[in-house]
């Protein structure tokens, strides 16, 4: 009997060891972490399943495979549909009619029409409001894969993988740049706040010339703020730079947040490559599922579906860049 | 002719940034297609403390001069700093020294531009400073060490172009033997020819290009149009006047009067 040997309980190889098990494959995963938790990158994401709004500076795949994951992921975990809101300071205002014109599913909204979908935003004359998006709570997902797969009867090794494996699919991330020569690690910081003050119930994205700056709302007055994008490999600490850009884009929704208390601090690297859309490569025995870059939720979907496409039919996806088997 | 800058003879006047593209694939790309010869850097964004190698090395893989910046900087001190950050990171004595003054129009502060540009030059850099238009900076620029000028069009991203034309225009007259670069503020292809048709020797941008929607095609516009100016410039262009000047002879307004 095959089984398959995923490797890494991130969000990539959890949800590839998902779709395996679910098209009746028999599945087990090594992380010498265990399960789900600070370790890895997707325990810091914002959890937006927002391709339209992502679509303004990604490639066409993040929009179309992107739409596909609120479905899945609804399947799997809760998720709530309320919309993105995007606004933008006055002074930004040519940078929102930019993101208007560089992608499309939203409707322009007025003053009285933000106000009506976010009464605590502070002072935003208009918006563009993506209706059909939607978020998760990344911490919640992953338990919830992780659940369904133990409950499903998949072992879950807490050790390093052995060597030798003869069906492994290596989800790592940047741990697993050694074998993916044109990995590189995209530093993103990310705050966890909690202002009970304020009332935000869908993601507001705040216009910024240099990053997607958002607000994530994680239920009892707890939020997301995230997340920088530096070209560096070092993801020791967060600078005082980042922070204070977090929190200024918090303040300028509203100046309530000035009070909210900074619960978590995180910092970690996004694994990319180099158009920053994801690969899957067979190289030997192995396939790498990897470089999910910015869109974790929004394209591990895709990605599982492509690595078991793959592993089980031999079919070769889009994201199947190499294939030396 | 175009001018030397530090030594260098550069086979084309188009410097360009490589912050905000959607991708490195795309940077590249912009690269490739434009044939840019110049591409800055910022270390100071991108990872304090060397840390960016996989990106930093694919900039060193364009193959073409690696110009690094001190963007972000504020202070003399946060400056030097930086540039011996970049000296080592790239291997490169060129700078190109940028000393934020104020937030809001990311303008230069002239003040501690000359004094970071001293600094740098006797400590054997050579500095590309990005300055305002103004004759007196520039003056002492040079006097600092500086053998390249780099003035603003307009501030930083705002994509207006050349706001001050009589005052460029002046300053080309007045440092007719120095390599004059426009940085900042280009939006446009257009804007881009005007410099060159100012006599400019390069121009230096980056957003006009890694935020339009399809940042290659930009590239190549840009590089048409600072080609096109550069071409336009040594062809010696002809004066604006009142009046039309018919090209052909016309009949009534006779040579023989």
């Amino acid at each position: 009997m095959t089984v398959y040997s995923v490797i890494g309980a991130g969000v990539a190889g959890l949800a590839v060891a998902t779709e395996l098990t679910e098209r009746g494959a028999t599945v087990e995963i090594y992380d010498p972490a265990g399960p789900p938790g600070p370790h890895g990158c997707s325990w810091w994401a914002g959890g937006m399943l927002a391709p339209w709004c992502e679509y303004e500076n990604a490639e066409e795949p993040v929009l179309r495979l992107g739409q596909e994951a609120i479905v899945w992921w609804a399947a799997h975990t809760e998720v709530t549909r309320a919309g993105t809101l995007v606004v933008a300071s006055k002074r930004d205002l040519p940078d929102m009619r930019r993101f208007a014109r560089r992608t499309e599913g939203f409707v322009e909204v007025d003053r009285a029409r933000v106000a009506a979908l976010e009464p605590d935003l502070h002072g935003f004359g208009q918006g563009l409001f993506f209706e059909e998006e939607a978020h998760l709570d990344p911490r919640k997902a992953l338990q919830d894969l992780y659940r369904g797969l133990k409950d499903k009867g998949v072992t879950i090794h807490k050790r390093i993988a052995p060597s030798g494996l003869q069906n492994a699919i290596d989800c790592r991330g940047l741990s697993a740049r050694e074998y993916l020569y044109d990995l590189r690690g995209v530093k993103g910081e990310m705050l966890v706040i909690r202002c009970p003050d304020v009332e935000i119930t869908r993601p507001v994205r705040l216009l910024h010339p240099r990053m997607p700056l958002y607000i994530v709302p994680r239920g009892e007055g707890i939020y997301m703020l995230g997340a920088t994008m530096i070209e560096s490999e070092d993801s020791s600490r967060i600078t005082a730079r980042s922070m204070l850009e977090l929190l200024s884009a918090a303040y300028a929704l509203n100046p309530a947040f000035g009070e909210a208390e900074v619960l978590e601090i995180g910092v970690d690297l996004r694994p990319a490559f180099p158009d920053n859309l994801p690969r899957i490569r067979r190289l030997g025995r192995t396939i790498y599922a990897n470089g999910l870059y910015r869109h974790g939720y929004l394209l591990a979907p895709a990605l599982a579906r492509g690595v078991a496409d793959l592993a089980l039919h031999n079919t070769h996806s889009e994201m199947v860049d190499e294939d030396r088997a | 002719m175009s001018k030397e800058f530090y030594g260098v003879t550069l086979p084309n006047p188009l410097m360009l940034g490589t912050a905000q593209y959607p991708s490195p694939a795309i940077l590249e790309e912009a690269f490739r297609a434009s044939g840019a010869s110049v591409a800055t850097v910022s270390l100071r964004r991108e990872g304090a403390g060397g840390t960016g190698q996989t990106f930093w090395k694919m900039i060193e893989d364009l193959g073409v001069h690696v110009l690094p910046n001190t963007a972000g900087c504020h202070t003399v001190k946060e400056a030097v700093t930086t540039a011996h950050m970049a000296r080592e990171v790239f291997d490169t004595k060129w700078i190109k020294l940028e000393l934020i003054g104020h937030t809001d129009s990311l303008q230069p502060d002239v003040f501690q531009l000359v004094e970071a540009a001293r600094i740098l030059s006797e400590d054997g850099f050579e500095v590309f400073p990005y300055t305002t238009e103004d004759l007196i900076v520039g003056e002492r620029l040079l006097e600092a060490g500086c053998e390249v000028l780099m003035p603003w069009g307009a501030p930083i991203g705002s994509g207006r172009g050349l706001n001050n034309i009589y005052a460029l225009r002046a300053m080309r007259a007045e440092f007719p033997d120095v390599p004059l670069v426009v940085d900042a503020g280009i939006g446009l292809p257009s804007h881009a020819a005007a410099a060159m048709e100012l006599g400019f020797d390069a121009v230096l941008l980056n957003t006009a290009v890694a935020r339009a929607g399809d940042p290659v095609q930009m590239a190549r516009a840009m590089m048409a149009a600072v080609e096109a100016g550069q071409a336009a410039h040594e062809a010696d262009p002809i004066e604006a006047r009142d009046m039309a000047e018919a090209s052909t002879p016309v009949i009534g307004k006779a040579f023989l009067s």
